[in-house]
């Protein structure tokens, strides 16, 4: 609780006891039953609790502010005292307890908002607040904003990676749960590069710093995420202006109510019952207080961009997870979004000796070579290559190599080698490169290589069919054959194959043109090389943005994590933000007209109208915290 | 030219006041108030004196909301 939180407490407390206390006083006959003393003595109470909003009433009528809250309350309690004075009813017991359950409505709301404030930022707590620094041995803390590029900082065991760097000295596990929403720790060592936020769980690590703090990603996602509710989505606007209309149309129906009614009755010769319907006029003017809406929907999104967040999940502004609910196309990238963008060994067929042993020819005839496919050999194989083993190695341009290994001659290459050759070779059926060999002058089978796809991917492609996604589409520079086995066997609606860079940006666009205005399209690409596709989408989401600023810029929404369950993850935290937005607004709205209605007809006095206004924002307000809880979606 | 400053305000609906009471001062091109982050974010005009503008702005918001903060 704030200072300002504590005293308006006491203010509530006092103002009760005063008011429960006069009551009984009055009750036990210590009190006059009426008169100025007793009018002086219950204004005390009333003063206390609703002094500031007096003021603030006044002040607005002086600057030309007139209709807002603290004027429609000001308004309905005095005119509810001056009816009690006037009318002789003395019941000056109405007045303080709208005023005062009005101040309890206010107090919860900035109890509630503050809470979710200070929560969120506690999910968000990666900035370091120090960065160590050795000087003659001994460690010093200093501001990691004075931290030059090239200086070695120490990270003890516990504490915040507060710059991007290469680890030097060291090795431990991070924890990147902050950053990623990951809680699997991460194992480092020497020589691998370090991001900026994770924790530092075991050893002493020594970081030669690549980036200055503001440029470290931790910065980088501190700033995306404080600034993003900034952007604001239609429905705060649509509240907002509907704000800005409402209050000055209730207040001059309230008026409509007090003076037309009766003038009606005067000129139907009936008496004019002014008491009654100013009293409801008043009535109208506490049920009619706009707060559960104007709080209840900003909070929410504030609370789902913050629950999002925590999951790894960074969204840029509430427009963007209002957009991100109303997606029903994702369209995406192929290599390191569906697939890990690394080559390996998928298969070896049609062999006559071990696989081990077929693996182990093929790394070592190309172990001259530095192109993606030996290398992906190399690492199949598993073990340090012996080059003493190796003699003869003779590469032929785009075909192949031939190389003696332990005496044996063995040939390595593509089907055309194979052929100049005179060899027959055996097609194979499976998609990726498939690299034949031949030993001692005989065909020896072959191995295909090609990208994997991504543990999750086809789990990742179901869930968000299951979430509504309508289509799913995949891009990519590949060959149609790759390209259609993997979309296949991930279940992709539609593959458009063989694009270049370029190719992607107009193959959105039709994709854009071609859906119904209602429905968004979601690109989906890992932030390199795809800049311009993820900003011509309706929405761009960028993945695994550890440390890749083009993509932190070009998105609309960053994954942390490479993850493409994260993708169907988000997708649900906007559904259900949206669901909660658009509930509070059913909610409130209809709450707000039965209300007035019920007031208007003289079914419902003014307590019945402060506790439903009151009653509704708590609900509403209550709702909305429900957007922060997101772990099981 | 853009600059971040952090604001006190108690409800969102004064928070809206404040945005619309900002955008109207002389020298502010754009205003933004997050009421949850309680920041606001002004855009200046070419050549307006920051500091001149920002007092006008906390000026116009006290107007149109009497119990505001901007914390210049």
């Amino acid at each position: 609780m704030s200072k300002k939180q504590k005293k308006m407490l006491i203010r509530i407390l006092t103002s009760t006891a005063l008011m429960v206390c006069f009551h009984i006083l009055e009750r036990l006959s210590i009190l006059p039953p009426s008169g100025m003393i007793r009018f002086a003595v219950y204004m005390i109470p009333y003063l206390l609790i609703g002094h500031d909003i007096l003021r603030k009433a006044w002040k607005g009528v002086r600057n030309r502010q007139m209709f807002d809250e603290a004027f429609l309350m000001a308004v309905a309690t005095i005119g509810a005292i001056i009816l009690a004075l006037y009318s002789g009813s003395g019941d000056y017991l109405e007045a303080i307890a709208v005023m005062l359950l009005y101040q309890v409505g206010e107090w919860f709301q900035s109890y509630a908002v503050g809470k979710s404030r200070r929560n969120i930022s506690e999910l968000m707590d990666i900035r370091p607040d120090y960065a160590n620094i050795e000087r003659d041995g001994i460690l010093e803390q200093a501001d990691p904003d004075e931290v030059e590029i090239g200086s070695i900082i120490v990270v003890q065991p516990g504490e915040k990676v507060p710059i991007d760097g290469i680890v030097i000295e060291g090795t431990s596990t991070l924890n990147t749960a902050a950053l990623t929403g990951e809680s699997l720790p991460r194992d480092i060592k020497a020589g691998d590069d370090i991001i900026s936020g994770c924790i530092n769980e075991s050893g002493l690590l020594r970081i030669r710093t690549i980036r200055e703090f503001g440029d470290s990603t931790v910065s980088k996602i501190l700033d995306l995420v404080e600034n993003a509710s900034s952007r604001k989505s239609r429905s705060e606007d649509f509240i907002t202006k509907f704000a800005r209309v409402y209050t000055p149309a209730v207040v001059y129906a309230a008026i409509a109510l007090a003076f037309l009614p009766p003038l009606f009755h005067l000129a139907a010769g009936s008496t004019a019952g002014w008491n009654d319907w100013i009293y409801r006029a008043l009535t109208f003017l506490v049920a009619s207080c706009p707060c559960a809406l104007v709080v209840s929907i900003p909070l929410s999104f504030f609370a789902g961009i913050g629950g999002a967040s925590n999951a790894g999940i960074l969204i840029k502004g509430s427009n963007y997870l209002e957009l991100l609910s109303k997606v029903r196309i994702v369209v995406f990238d192929k290599t390191g979004t569906l697939t890990q963008g690394v080559f390996e060994v998928t298969g070896i067929h049609h062999n006559e000796i071990p696989d081990e042993q077929l693996i182990e020819y093929a790394a070592l005839a190309e172990s001259a070579s530095s192109h993606p496919i030996s290398k992906s050999l190399q690492k199949a194989y598993g073990k340090p290559i012996n080059r003493s083993r190796v003699s003869d190695i003779r590469e032929i341009s785009g075909e192949g190599v031939t190389a003696t290994v332990d005496g044996h001659s063995v040939t390595i290459g593509n089907e055309k080698l194979m052929t100049t050759l005179g060899m027959n070779s055996v097609r194979c059926h499976s998609t990726g490169t498939v690299i034949h060999l031949a030993i001692d002058g005989s065909y020896a089978g072959h191995i295909v290589i090609s990208d994997v796809e991504k543990p999750h991917s086809k789990a990742a492609i179901r869930k968000l069919k299951a979430s509504g996604i309508r289509k799913t589409v995949m891009l990519t520079g590949d060959s149609a054959g790759v390209a259609n086995q993997i979309a296949a066997s991930l279940g992709i609606d539609q593959v458009c194959s063989e694009l270049l860079p370029a190719d992607k940006v107009a193959q959105v666009e039709e994709l854009l043109a071609a859906k119904p205005t209602n429905e968004m399209l979601a690109f989906v690409g890992d932030g390199i090389n795809d800049a311009p596709v993820l900003r011509c989408a309706d929405i761009g989401i960028a993945m695994g943005a550890m440390g890749s600023d083009a993509a932190i810029e070009a998105a609309d929404i960053v994954l942390m994590d490479d993850d493409p369950m994260q993708i169907a993850k988000a997708i649900r935290i906007s559904r259900k933000s949206l669901r909660i937005v658009y509930q509070n607004i059913a909610f409130s709205i209809t709450i707000k007209l039965l209300c007035l209605i019920l007031v208007a007809v003289g079914l419902a006095n003014m307590w019945i109208a402060v506790f439903a206004d009151v009653g509704v924002m708590i609900l509403a307000v209550l709702n909305a915290i429900r957007a922060l809880f997101v772990k099981n979606l | 030219m853009k600059k971040n400053y952090k604001i006190d305000v108690d409800c969102a609906a004064c928070a809206d006041k404040m945005e619309v009471a900002a955008r109207k001062t002389d020298g502010v091109k754009n205003a933004i108030v997050n009421f949850m982050t309680l920041k606001m974010t002004v855009e200046f005009e070419e050549g307006a004196d920051i500091k001149s503008v920002m007092q006008n702005v906390r000026t116009n918001c006290r107007k149109v909301e009497d119990d505001c903060e901007v914390y210049i």
